[in-house]
């Protein structure tokens, strides 16, 4: 018999720890419902957001049911359009999970590659694409995004922006992180290029591609993991801001964030569930993800952020 | 040092130079200057001819050579909108921006410190464990929400705080300042604790990890050993080591403080330069955009060289040469 991966992965001290970590497991936990329930959404959803003629401006800012002016068909009130607010959310959460993922997936692509280069490659290209890294890290993220997509959304107009928002956010906080990951990975390259196992592919003849990525890329991808999650907490909160500046994702097909900034007009006048049910949704999201980062820094690599 | 000086500032002027490109070709591709001149009724000839005296046909070099020249002397064209110099509509928030800034930094100076040198010499007494959590939830927390989560409690529930705008300011030597009256320093508390709200758990962590760090050290060890007391190993020997890797990163968030300015700016309805800057976007204003990108753009990089030369001066161990150790 030989042992499968799942079992050895149950054995291993990374599992372990996380046993007996409850936060972590919990954190886990919620993480899956909100995989499961975003995956999943047209079918759980009472209501399709999308749908025009199953919205009836009549039923806007309904309370949610436990308050007295509640109505029985939304569980959670409704919005300012008279949408339901949990099917909204429920489409909310879906899109600000696919962009934050998305977004990773790029950033990961660009700054793994660039990392590896820099890393291996070394001397003076190596000098500039980390000053480089270093110069666009001191531009906050938020910054470039909120620039770049105000010059498109002046370029394009608003109705084919609109169209477009998804795919124009993933590439903005896709390309504008990329620092995050080359850092990470140059540090682990720097590290095991010294090793011996390198020099004996390079003996053997095997190019620079080859032993990039198949060989030296498996050994850096624990930090990697770790910094995977905290980047996608960090994508959906991006995705989030830009969406309550107006500048992410449309009302007619509203992420978390867009759902926040629509229910902000109304919250002077107390109508406080548009608001703030999806930005509670947004917070246990982003938290669970940060909580799992934390535990994975800590049992993986504790001092990844020191050279 | 001399050599890192030039280095640092011929790196700065670079980084300049591309925004000042990438503002420009901002300004090349958005909106048509002629229609803001000269409206609809001129005929197509006509057009040509303005065009070819206001250089519009120019090639892209030569427009850009004039465009760096004007903003060399601060001309940064004219708003469409307030029918004003765009460089001067935009300094003219300046005080209102910097002042949020400075008072959430404040905010952060003072808690930060205390409770990230607290939480690392007791990292197992309960308030620790509780300003830990705390503090997870907080970078968990955008800062919009807590914006937004602030007014509904503090103005709209309660109604012990204002919700938006500056309120009564003071002239002094040319600056509106909030910070001098009553009403002023009331609108001033809750935008001040939302934008410091993402910035301050991240330090309290930055330094509490530094710290555990230092504490861990050979000299802090011989320290004990020699028989020093407590204190003056904690808040004098640790303590100095802990605030290096502070400075740098704490340049590299004045990037983000700045970020965020414009998210608070827009919640609390606060008369500075991101609110600005947003409305110039929904208004298509390009002059305006491109004057932000570039005061905001100047603000970014002047910090950035400035912390680091500092770094480099106080940092006996930096190279010169080459001074950014690495950390976050």
């Amino acid at each position: 018999m030989t042992t499968t991966t799942w079992e050895r992965f149950k054995d291993s001290s990374f599992y372990w720890s996380f046993r007996r970590d409850k936060v972590a497991v919990a954190s886990l936990a919620v993480l899956c419902v909100f995989v499961a329930a975003s995956l999943l959404a047209p079918l759980i959803a009472p209501y399709n957001p999308y749908d025009p003629t199953q919205i009836d401006l009549m039923d806007s800012e309904m309370p949610p049911v436990w308050i007295a002016e509640g109505d029985g068909r939304f569980l959670l009130g409704t919005d300012g359009q008279g949408r339901d607010l949990l099917s909204t959310i429920l489409y909310g959460t879906r899109i600000s999970l696919t962009i934050g993922i998305c977004a990773v997936i790029l950033q990961a692509i660009l700054g793994v590659s660039i990392g590896l280069v820099a890393g291996y490659r070394g001397g003076r290209l190596d000098n500039f694409l980390m000053r480089v890294a270093d110069i666009q890290l001191s531009f906050s993220t938020l910054m470039v995004a909120i620039i770049v997509l105000a010059v498109f959304q002046g370029l394009f107009g608003t109705e084919l922006y609109e169209r477009l928002a998804i795919l124009m956010l993933i590439l903005v906080i896709g390309i504008a992180e990329w620092p995050q990951y080359a850092r990470t990975v140059r540090a682990s390259v720097l590290a095991e290029k010294k090793k011996e196992y390198v020099d004996a592919v390079r003996v053997i003849g095997l190019g620079p591609m080859r032993i990039m990525f198949r060989h030296i890329l498996p050994n850096t991808l624990s930090p990697l993991l770790v910094i995977s999650t905290l980047q996608i907490a960090n994508a959906i909160v991006t995705e989030a801001a830009l969406s309550f500046l107006g500048l992410g994702m449309p009302v007619t097909k509203p992420s978390l964030g867009s759902l926040i900034n629509s229910g902000f007009e109304f919250i002077l006048s107390g109508v406080w569930w548009i608001t703030i049910i999806p930005g509670v949704v947004l917070i246990i999201l982003v938290l669970v993800m940060n909580l799992l980062g934390d535990f994975m820094r800590d049992v993986l690599n504790p001092k990844l952020y020191k050279e | 040092m001399f050599a890192f000086l030039v280095k640092r500032v011929i790196q700065a002027i670079i980084v300049m130079l591309v925004i000042s490109v990438i503002a420009f070709s901002i300004q090349d591709n958005l909106g048509d200057p002629l229609r803001e001149l000269v409206g609809q009724s001129v005929s197509e000839a006509e057009r040509q001819k303005l065009r070819d005296k206001l250089g519009l046909n120019d090639p892209f070099l030569v427009q850009y050579w004039r465009f760096l020249k004007k903003a060399l002397h601060g001309d940064l064209g004219t708003s469409y909108f307030f029918k004003r110099p765009a460089a001067e509509v935009i300094l003219d928030k300046l005080p209102a921006t910097l002042e949020l800034v400075f008072g959430a930094t404040i905010i952060i100076v003072v808690f930060s410190v205390p409770t990230g040198v607290f939480t690392a010499i007791y990292p197992m007494h309960w308030l620790s464990r509780f300003a830990m959590g705390v503090s997870i939830v907080g970078i968990s927390i955008p800062v919009f929400l807590t914006a937004i989560m602030l007014i509904y409690v503090f103005a709209v529930q309660l109604g012990w705080l204002p919700s938006f705008g500056r309120g009564d300011t003071v002239l002094v030597y040319g600056w509106s300042t909030g910070f001098l009256t009553k009403d002023g320093l009331v609108h001033l508390i809750l935008p001040c604790i939302a934008l410091s709200s993402i910035i301050l758990p991240l330090f309290i962590r930055l330094i509490r990890a530094e710290m555990l760090e230092v504490l861990e050290s050979e000299y802090v060890k011989f320290a004990w050993a020699k028989g020093l007391s407590r204190r003056r190993i904690w808040f004098l020997h640790a303590l100095k080591n802990t605030l290096l890797p502070v400075i740098t990163v704490g340049g590299v968030q004045i990037g983000t403080l700045i970020a965020y300015t414009i998210l608070t700016e827009t919640v609390f309805q606060w008369p500075g330069m991101g609110f600005l800057f947003l409305e110039a976007v929904n208004r298509v204003d390009t002059p305006l955009i491109i004057a932000y990108l570039i005061v905001v753009g100047l603000i970014f990089v002047i910090t950035n060289t400035v912390v680091d030369l500092i770094y480099g001066l106080v940092n006996p161990t930096v190279k010169l040469a080459r001074p950014h150790g690495g950390g976050e």
